[in-house]
């Protein structure tokens, strides 16, 4: 069967997309799939340091599309994750080095090798996003439980569906559940009911994704990671799985104890 | 708690603040239409058929509805029965 493309994008910037889609190759790659990430954010060059593969780049996605190397030239394989690779973006040249069109014919090709090819779209609206989702076969919109993040969500799930790449799957990342069930934070209700799409996963605010990204490793790794876990759960859903939603908790820890415990008390 | 006051205390969360900023702010996006111009819409259509027939202007209502992600501009306007201008 050939491989999927599955596409992470977001509009807003800074909402997760490099680290999901960091987490949902590692966790499609542990599951024994032979998985590669492109970096479609030409110029902005983030998931090689996201994976810890930052020493190893020797050819780029630019490169590969010019003809100045073989994919397996460009092809990095994961320190951990043999089943794991990585397309790194140039970081010199600008979004107009590649075209739409380029990205679906390099897509085609990876389809043959490769059970999943996952884009790590750039921000915005413009090329770089055009690149990313021209391939697809499955888009994932991810957004925090934020307006700013929710509006533009909406206007990528519109561009989605205008080109014909829809239905989009939407990840709500970075919940603090706590800030939720005090009405401080929009829920994951709130924002599927105000973008109306079909939920592929939650994630909840966790530490572990940022100390585990400073050593280059993706948190799906982690067995007790909360993100972890959701992550992984994701990637169940990306092939098929019927995998239930997992409960918000609050933020554990000593004084997420601490409220609870003052807070059930003063009911 | 009664259900009352868990409401009312609902209403002033800024989550709930959020999601209702939120729900005409995509309104308008998804309809490249700003909130003055659906303004202005809703007023024409009310000019327009109040020169045919004389409608209960206090019970107009005019609105833009989310049907998925569908908008639907509901309007509902009672008509006043008793005189009816002529047309034309």
């Amino acid at each position: 069967m050939p491989g999927k493309v599955v596409t992470i994008t977001s509009g807003k910037g800074g909402v997760g997309k490099t680290t999901a889609t960091a987490n949902l190759g590692a966790a499609l790659a542990a599951e024994g799939k032979k998985v590669v990430c492109i970096d479609a954010d030409i110029g902005l060059r983030n998931l090689d340091v996201v994976l810890g593969l930052e020493n190893r780049i020797v050819y780029d996605l630019v490169d590969l599309i010019e003809g100045r190397c073989r994919s397996r030239q460009a092809l990095i394989r994961d320190k951990r994750l043999p089943e794991l690779f990585l397309i790194p973006a140039a970081q010199t040249r600008d979004k107009s080095a590649v075209s739409p069109s380029d990205m679906t014919r390099l897509c085609d090709d990876l389809r043959g090798e490769f059970d999943w090819i996952l884009i790590d779209s750039p921000a915005g609206i413009e090329r770089g996003f055009r690149n990313a989702i021209a391939p697809t076969d499955i888009a994932v919109v991810i957004t925090n439980p934020e307006v700013a993040a929710v509006r533009d969500a909406d206007r990528i799930i519109g561009l989605i569906e205008a080109e014909e790449k829809g239905p989009a799957r939407l990840l709500i990342n970075r919940i603090k559940p706590g800030m939720v069930k005090r009405g401080e934070m929009l829920s994951p209700d709130d924002v599927l009911e105000l973008l109306a799409v079909e939920l592929i996963g939650m994630v909840p605010e966790d530490e572990v994704v940022i100390t585990s990204t400073n050593r280059g490793t993706p948190v799906v790794l982690d067995g007790k990671s909360k993100a972890g876990q959701a992550f992984r759960n994701i990637a169940k859903r990306l092939q098929g799985e019927k995998i239930p939603f997992l409960p918000l908790e609050e933020e554990s820890g000593f004084f997420g104890k601490i409220s609870k415990l003052i807070r059930t008390g003063g009911n | 708690m009664s259900g009352f006051f868990e409401q009312l205390f609902h209403r002033d969360t800024s989550a709930y603040q959020a999601k209702e900023r939120m729900k005409l702010v995509l309104i308008n996006d998804r309809i490249n239409m700003s909130s003055s111009a659906l303004d202005n819409l809703k007023t024409e259509i009310i000019g327009v058929i109040s020169r045919h027939v004389e409608i209960d202007q206090d019970a107009v209502r005019i609105e833009m509805k989310q049907d998925g992600r569908q908008q639907r501009l509901i309007a509902d306007i009672p008509l006043k029965s008793s005189r009816r201008k002529s047309v034309g």
